[in-house]
């Protein structure tokens, strides 16, 4: 006896079937574009999520909890407990082996957009993505003593343009009681987008945040004017936090320790990967709970096929009767079964692989050019194909369920034909 | 042609389960190569339970059942479905057709199946060939009906589309169970006709169930499985 020819009747056969095999392809397509969707969008947020600061060697602020520190330096959530002052900064700032230092001031807002207070050395060393540097969309960075640079967030959602002059609020909140509204600052600079909190701020100078709080936190900013605010040292008493630069990476476990057991003033250096790995620790669950939720659909469209093919499986005693009566033995009928089963969610599998990615290869330009999220994976990749691969092979795993069936009721049935 | 008994059962028991009765019980049955023999047999008489051990799906309890040479009812598994792959030939009562192939290539299908009937087929000039021919031979125009669905032919017209099917490649036996039930009057005998005109120019033998008796006459020899089963009821 040759060969079987199982593939090409499994074909036919589906085909005969071809309004319940399509729904049934349909679902299985439709579960792995959700699944895929669901795992890019997953890796997407992981990877941003990573990215947001790279190429810092330590973040330092006031001794509070690592995550705590780095949710408020860099996300901008939450806020410091406490300050450090101007002389501990310097005094690290210009420690051996420390390579460059960008001090940040926080505690302002504009409209729910924190106000970072720093200079044009954050512009030139913050990294993201790898080593990708903040670049200037239009404009230029920081000059006069009221200039302020503005995150692409800040300029969409704001509808902000460069000349432009905004007023900042004291305190986080979006709506505040508070305005500096005697020093309004002029937009001389908005970044590209870069999917990091970087695009939600509003970029002033130290000297700037100093100069509206000269009459008290809570009051109206000063009335001095800029020739007269110029005269005076405005080089603040405190920061938030500040990031540092190290010639030598391997410098900074040492220069961490120092800090941390520094006598003057309770402080705390975080290396950014560490703090970030704990931190997404915690986002993760969620993360983990949203796959789980896709798997279980793929699961369902696994379970849609095999109802599929129970379904048919009386009607199609016949056919068996007849494929037995030609020789087919009923080891054959089980791999009729179970090739189908493998085929429909073979087909389901690779229809909505490619739909996942011709979305993502239409939606990519866009998503990078409104949100600076930067997709890297727009072909399929291995884990695509292995994941066909599983679907396929679960389903044929489920398809023994049916097969079974068959083969007991070609066993039955022998040659009779049961209509 | 093989000269020998395309069928012989001897003292062949057979129940479907251990403990239930036994349906079949023949002590002797003998169908001569080349022989077309009618077999009375009224629903519950056993002839599917026949037709089952003679093609090879089902073994019998006790004793011994010999086809074309080949003693069926001792061979694996595995042989008895290839031997009736190359060898036998199938009619049903209806539904004979793969309902998702045209009517060319379910007359082609038992050739795909076994190398023994391509080389028939191959020596009559191909596969293709054969089955056109055969189609011709049992009045369906093959350049009109070769591509049609089974859905697209009659009832007749199916059934001969399966006795083509049965006959390609020259099986050595064709069991027909109940053919003609579904046809009317005329369609019946001009299918019996060609069927039977067929089997003789092929050489096959041929067993032919119904319980019609009024069919019997056509044959070279009719039997009565009721009377012959000692299990009937």
């Amino acid at each position: 006896m040759t060969r079987f020819p199982i593939l090409s009747l499994a074909i036919r056969s589906i085909a005969n079937r071809r309004g319940t095999a399509l729904l049934t392809i349909l679902t299985v397509a439709i579960a792995m574009t959700l699944f895929l969707g669901v795992e890019k969008v997953r890796h997407g947020a992981r990877a941003s999520f990573e990215n947001t600061i790279s190429g810092t060697d330590l973040i330092v602020g006031a001794r509070s909890s690592p995550v705590n520190l780095l949710l408020y330096s860099i996300f901008h959530i939450g806020d410091a407990t406490n300050n450090i002052t101007w002389e501990t900064y310097q005094q690290i700032a210009n420690a051996p082996g420390v390579a460059w230092t960008v001090p940040i001031s926080l505690g302002d807002s504009h409209a729910g957009f924190r106000v970072v207070g720093t200079d044009n050395r954050y512009f030139e060393h913050y990294r993201y993505a790898g080593r990708r540097q903040l670049e200037f969309a239009e404009g230029r960075p920081l000059d006069a003593l009221f200039d302020t640079v503005i995150g692409a967030s800040v300029a969409r959602e704001l509808g902000y343009s460069l000349g432009q002059e905004i007023v900042v609020a004291h305190g986080t909140g979006r709506v505040s009681f508070v305005e500096h509204d005697n020093n309004p600052f002029e937009i001389v600079g908005i970044l590209s987008p870069t999917g990091t909190p970087v695009d939600r701020s509003v970029f002033v100078s130290l000297e700037a945040i100093e100069a509206i709080h000269l009459e008290g936190p809570t009051g109206a900013g000063t009335t001095l004017s800029v020739e007269e605010l110029l005269a005076m040292d405005l080089s603040p008493d405190q920061i938030t936090a500040f990031l540092v630069g190290l010639e030598t990476p391997v410098a900074a476990l040492r220069l961490q320790r120092q800090i941390n057991t520094y006598r003057v003033e309770p402080l705390q250096a975080i290396i950014p990967g560490v703090a970030l790995s704990q931190l997404w620790s915690v986002v993760g669950v969620a993360e983990r709970t949203l796959a789980a939720v896709a798997a279980f659909v793929v699961l369902m469209g696994l379970i849609c096929i095999l109802t599929a093919i129970l379904t048919s499986l009386n009607e199609r005693r016949r056919e068996m009767a007849i494929l037995r009566a030609l020789g087919a033995r009923p080891g054959h009928i089980f791999t009729l079964m179970v090739s189908e089963s493998a085929l429909l969610a073979f087909t389901g599998a690779v229809i909505g692989t490619g739909l996942t990615y011709g979305v993502l290869a239409a939606g990519a330009p866009v998503l990078e050019q409104q949100y600076g999220v930067h997709l890297t994976e727009t072909l399929p990749g291995l884990f695509d194909l292995s994941l066909i691969g599983l679907v396929t092979g679960a389903s044929a795993i489920l398809g023994f369920i049916p097969a079974w069936a068959a083969f007991r009721n070609s066993l039955a049935d022998g040659m009779t034909i049961r209509t | 042609m093989n000269q020998a008994p395309a069928i012989s059962l001897e003292g062949v028991r057979f129940a479907y389960k251990r403990s239930a009765p036994v349906v079949l019980d023949l002590d002797e049955f003998r169908v001569e190569a080349g022989e077309r023999v009618f077999l009375k047999g009224a629903s519950g008489s056993g002839k599917s339970t026949l037709l089952g051990l003679i093609a090879g799906v089902m073994t019998p309890d006790e004793g011994r059942i010999d086809v074309l040479g080949s003693p069926v009812s001792t061979l694996s598994g595995g042989k008895r479905d290839a031997f009736r792959a190359e060898r036998l030939g199938v009619i049903f009562q209806m539904f004979n057709l793969l309902p998702y192939m045209p009517a060319g290539a379910n007359v082609m299908l038992p050739t795909r199946f076994s190398a023994r009937r391509r080389k028939a087929c191959a020596e009559a000039g191909g596969a293709e060939k054969e089955a056109r021919r055969l189609m011709a031979r049992l009045q369906l125009d093959p350049d009109r009906y070769w591509s049609s669905p089974p859905t697209a032919l009659s009832v007749g017209q199916q059934q001969r589309v399966a006795a083509a099917r049965a006959l390609i490649g020259k099986p050595g036996l064709v069991l027909a169970d109940e053919p003609t039930s579904a046809l009317d009057a005329d369609a019946r005998d001009a299918f019996l006709s060609l069927l039977i005109e067929e089997c003789t120019a092929s050489g096959a033998a041929l067993l032919f169930v119904s319980h019609d008796g009024s069919l019997a006459d056509r044959f070279d020899r009719a039997l009565d499985l009721s009377q012959m089963n000692g299990a009937a009821t």
